[in-house]
């Protein structure tokens, strides 16, 4: 592929990114989901068999869903349809965009095929993207063409701390580096394991290459506006909406909020009068070996 | 009445167009309620999820107000921005604006994967300019009241009406920045 061939393809993929800012991504397990997730607002769907925190309780491995349920998804929407594939499983990524949903997902909610290795994205037509939990892994990911990072938090838990610190740690990080002088950049670059070209991108520029939206544990419109406040430009929510007690009413309160993040007079009317959010997980309950952020590297 | 022009920030790529104005000196503001429109000169309705805008447009007292503001001031509507600014649109999910009479068709071209960029014809200037089109909707009866300023393949792919301009692809992911900048000179002169 030629390089200005290369760049309109890339471009392509993070202008998809673009169009989803200031919106919700959510998680749907079928088409019913899809529609109320749609008919509320959301500028995109997760199609899913199972929404992390049934992951959480079923245990197994989780893989890729069934592509007959994201194309009854498809068929439902007109809203891009994104779906997940294992961290480095390269033949479910083909087999998506095969099925040609809009965006991939390779993400740690399911299970890894690939403990060493994440997907070499830039060879895909369609758009990636991946979790981080930091700077250095969310330039690696971009190295690997991803189009798109979302802050990891903590998935199915329906608790914000994790994903306010993954924005935190990236918003913090990111403010450090425009500090720096030319010289310190390698450094940093190795130090952070990160390609040097995507350092000396966020030092002299202030933000990642790619949109930045953050997941993993969004369950309230506060939540949503919180970490839109720290500098999320659109939110995931899993869990969150269909493990609460009236779907369409939350998912539409999310949306606004999204939106109206920085309106608190907004914030209150659509907060007022929801039924109950998801349970939710204390971060410490949750043993070691079954925290998803974890996942990858 | 101030300078500003105002980006509409319901949802979608507000952000980019903000840099897109101040790279070429215009001063512009964000819009999320009606009540930040009277100072606003123009408006820009970028691209985002049409379904998105336009629930949240009708939910927030904005869907009048943006009729009205058009009606004495310039629009320019990217993409989602050109479905809503229709007087029809083939998907129910969509309620139109009816700012520019033509009919818009969301989505023609399928996923993601039938995005594409392409050299299409400029009416104002010699060059061909390099377009972005992302899951890109289509002019369709289009008016003879309307003037089609940008052609793909003979294909209508941007349209004036008045001082609005409607667009099926995205001037704000090229570093080419000649559709603002003539959207600037129409709406000055």
């Amino acid at each position: 592929m030629s390089s200005s061939k290369h760049e309109d393809l890339f471009t392509l993929k993070v202008g998809l990114a673009e169009m989803l800012k200031g919106g919700v991504i959510m998680d749907v397990t079928n088409a019913e989901q899809a529609k109320i997730a749609e008919d509320a607002g959301a500028c995109a769907v997760m199609a899913l068999e199972r929404i992390p925190s049934d992951i959480r309780r079923d245990g197994g491995v989780a893989r890729m869903s069934d592509p007959a349920m994201i194309q009854a998804i498809k068929e439902t929407v007109s809203i891009p349809v994104m779906a997940k594939c294992r961290i480095g499983h390269i033949a479910e990524a083909q087999i998506l965009q095969a099925l040609e949903v809009d965006f991939i997902d390779e993400s740690e909610v399911l299970t890894p095929a690939d403990e060493l290795n994440h997907i070499y994205k830039q060879d895909f037509k369609v758009p990636f993207v991946c979790g981080a939990t930091d700077l250095g892994e969310a330039l690696r990911r971009i190295g690997e063409g991803a189009a798109m990072i979302r802050t990891k938090g903590e998935a199915g838990s329906g608790n914000i701390v994790e994903a306010v610190r993954h924005m935190r740690a990236l918003r913090d990080e990111i403010a450090h580096l425009t500090t720096l002088g030319k010289e310190q950049l390698m450094r940093v670059a190795k130090d952070m394991g990160a390609p040097y070209e995507l350092v000396c991108y966020v030092a002299e520029h202030g933000e990642l290459p790619v949109p930045n939206f953050s997941a993993g544990g969004i369950a309230t419109p506060a939540d949503a506006a919180l970490v839109r406040q720290l500098g999320a430009q659109s939110v995931f929510v899993g869990s969150g909406i269909f493990m609460s007690e009236d779907p369409a009413a939350r998912a539409q309160a999310v949306v606004k909020a999204t939106t109206h993040f920085d309106d608190p007079a907004v914030l209150l009317d659509v907060s007022t009068g929801l039924r109950s959010a998801m349970k939710g997980l204390e971060i410490a309950e949750i043993p070691d070996n079954e925290r998803l952020a974890v996942r990858g590297w | 009445m101030t300078d500003h022009i105002g980006v509409l920030a319901l949802q979608g790529a507000y952000q980019k167009h903000v840099k897109c104005l101040d790279a070429l000196g215009a001063e512009s503001r964000l819009v999320t309620r009606s009540d930040e429109l009277p100072a606003c000169s123009a408006l820009i309705i970028p691209g985002g999820e049409s379904t998105t805008m336009s629930l949240l447009m009708q939910e927030y007292s904005l869907f009048e107000p943006l009729k009205a503001f058009a009606e004495t001031r310039p629009v320019m509507a990217i993409c989602a921005g050109m479905i809503l600014m229709a007087d029809e649109i083939d998907d129910a999910r969509v309620r139109p604006l009816g700012i520019i009479p033509y009919r818009a068709l969301r989505n023609v071209y399928g996923s993601q994967l039938n995005s594409f960029t392409a050299d299409i014809e400029l009416c104002f200037d010699e060059e061909a300019y390099r377009a972005h089109f992302i899951r890109a909707p289509r002019f369709d009866q289009l008016s003879d009241d309307a003037t089609i300023v940008a052609t793909k393949d003979k294909d209508a792919v941007m349209v004036s009406y008045g001082r609005h301009l409607a667009l099926s692809f995205h001037p704000e992911l090229s570093d080419d920045a000649r559709i603002h900048e003539y959207w600037l000179q129409q709406i000055i002169n």
